[in-house]
């Protein structure tokens, strides 16, 4: 196991690589999620102000 | 075709009168490469080894100063409105406008070149290069500029973001031309990279005009 | 001439489809492509035998290679899309360029720093103005530009059509850019790189390189469904169909 870390020398710069994958791939992923979401609050945001306006009139 | 004579003069006239959109790129072109001598080393062969590539960066950034005021009057005055509705082909128009934008902030740096060429040392055929490909490499830039300037034409605070979209594309012209210039130093060839630098040229001014016209006509709606 | 276009893809191109599709679709690309992702790692740093030159160090390629051809099939994507947005006015195409757009950003930064921590080893320095790294560079410079552009407009459909004549400008661009990275630095007196070119690969190298492509691919499109979503909603929102879906059974749009 310790051998296969070592990545016969190269660890240094095997690991970052694919930790750094890792970390764009989950910033994507998030980044993704989070502007639907903002989106969609917004939108259901509005529509509840809309009906809250509707239902007083 | 009157129409777009009568426009360019106009342009050159107007350029001329206000002295300053003729010489502030001139100035800058100069001060920019008194720059490096003082601030890296004014050794003969290290200005020599840089040379050909500073006075293309200069040349460069000393035209993009005068692009984004390319279309802003006529966009003000309303004038571009007129001619973008005109009987002439927009396309054709953005192209004597990049003409006139080369007239006037990059053929006054093509003469002002070999006077800072000599102060950088740079050997008789490398000043003959430098001339040559800034003569052939800066109306591309102009084409390149008047793209960016229809994008930005209808934006703010636009200098910034014109120079992020312009920069990337004006490289491979920065690189023949330096390159070419430093070539010529070491007494080799360079019809190949002026070729190229033809090429582009030829590439540039058959279809920028028609990205720039569809830019200005993005930007006057 | 005209060109017209199929109807399947007027019908997917209208956004409540879209929206179907890519809600329907997306989740399933997304766990897919992370599980093939998996399966390339796994090949990659486990069964690939270590190569005879570079040892261990090649085991980088299963992440550089993918996301540095990602990066400019991107790139043709969003091009793509921008220009059948201008040319036959389609707004959902429009919104798959600017979701791309982020996308590929990251993934040109990832091939940047992919391709500098694989050549410290083997060129014994981070940066190179190596052909590849340089064109890569200006591809994130044209990504930059591309999106700030899109960000300096106000109005949505001028936003969509500056930034979709700036994209087929860069796209016209980018090969003249890269060959003439290789002439500049075919002159260019630098190290030699023989020791990346033309690697010996044998198969159970080459197939987790093969996996890995295939996941970043359709990781992309999964996330680019999601985003397009996003973009579709935003831009959509006064449509009767955003309505419907706000006010449907759920309360809130999913």
């Amino acid at each position: 196991m310790t051998e296969f870390l070592a990545m016969g020398g190269y660890a240094q710069y095997v690991w970052p690589t694919y930790g750094l994958t890792l970390i764009v791939v989950v910033i994507n992923v998030v980044a993704a999620r989070r502007r639907l979401r903002s989106v969609r609050e917004a939108l259901a945001l509005k529509a509840a102000r809309e009906r809250r306006r509707r239902s007083q009139a | 075709m009157r129409l777009l004579r009568a426009m360019l003069l106009r342009d050159l006239r107007l350029a001329f009168r206000r002295w300053g959109d003729v010489v502030s790129p001139l100035m800058f072109f100069a001060i920019v490469t008194s720059l490096f001598p003082l601030a890296l080393s004014p050794r003969h062969d290290v200005l020599q080894s840089l040379g050909p590539g500073v006075l293309w960066i200069a040349a460069l950034l000393a035209m993009l100063l005068s692009l984004n005021a390319l279309f802003r009057q006529d966009i003000e005055d309303g004038s571009m409105e007129q001619l973008a509705i005109g009987p002439h082909p927009l396309a054709l128009l953005m192209l004597y406008k990049s003409l006139g934008h080369w007239l006037v902030a990059g053929l006054p740096l093509v003469a002002l070149a070999p006077l800072l060429a000599v102060t950088y040392y740079l050997p008789g055929d490398a000043v003959a290069a430098l001339c040559l490909t800034l003569l052939i490499g800066t109306p591309t830039l102009s084409l390149l500029g008047s793209v960016g300037a229809a994008l930005t034409a209808g934006i703010r605070q636009s200098s910034g973001l014109l120079a992020l979209l312009v920069l990337p594309l004006c490289l491979p012209v920065l690189m023949f031309g330096s390159r070419a210039t430093a070539l010529a130093g070491q007494g080799e060839d360079i019809s190949g990279p002026l070729l190229l630098l033809a090429a582009m040229l030829a590439l540039a001014a058959s279809l920028l005009p028609l990205a720039a016209a569809a830019g200005i006509r993005i930007s006057l709606d | 001439m005209r060109i017209t276009l199929p109807t399947w893809f007027h019908k997917l191109a209208s956004p409540p489809h879209f929206y179907r599709f890519a809600r329907l679709l997306g989740p399933w690309l997304l766990w897919v492509s992370l599980l093939l992702m998996l399966i390339g790692a796994w090949g990659g740093l486990f069964l690939a035998p270590p190569d005879y030159q570079q040892g261990d160090g090649f085991r980088i390629i299963y992440v550089h290679v993918p996301s540095a051809y990602l990066s400019t099939m991107i790139y043709a994507v969003m091009a793509t899309a921008a220009a059948i947005g201008l040319i036959w006015r389609i707004k959902l195409a429009h919104a798959v360029a600017a979701a791309a757009a982020p996308v590929g950003a990251w993934f040109t930064f990832l091939a940047l720093v992919t391709g500098a921590l694989w050549g410290k080893p083997m060129w014994g320095t981070y940066w190179e103005w190596d052909p590849r790294l340089t064109s890569e560079l200006i591809l994130l410079f044209l990504y930059f530009g591309y999106m700030s552009l899109r960000s300096a407009f106000d109005d949505q459909s001028r936003a969509d059509r500056a930034s979709a004549v700036l994209a087929l400008v860069g796209v016209v661009n980018l090969p003249i850019i890269h060959y003439s990275v290789i002439w500049w630095s075919s002159i260019h007196q630098g190290p030699t790189i023989s020791k990346l070119d033309a690697p010996s690969i044998t198969t159970d190298m080459l197939w987790p390189l093969l996996v890995m492509i295939l996941a970043y691919t359709l990781f992309f499109a999964a996330v680019l469904l999601q985003r397009v979503r996003a973009e579709v909603l935003d831009r959509e929102r006064h449509a009767r169909w955003v309505q419907e879906l706000l006010a449907g059974p759920e309360g809130e749009v999913r």
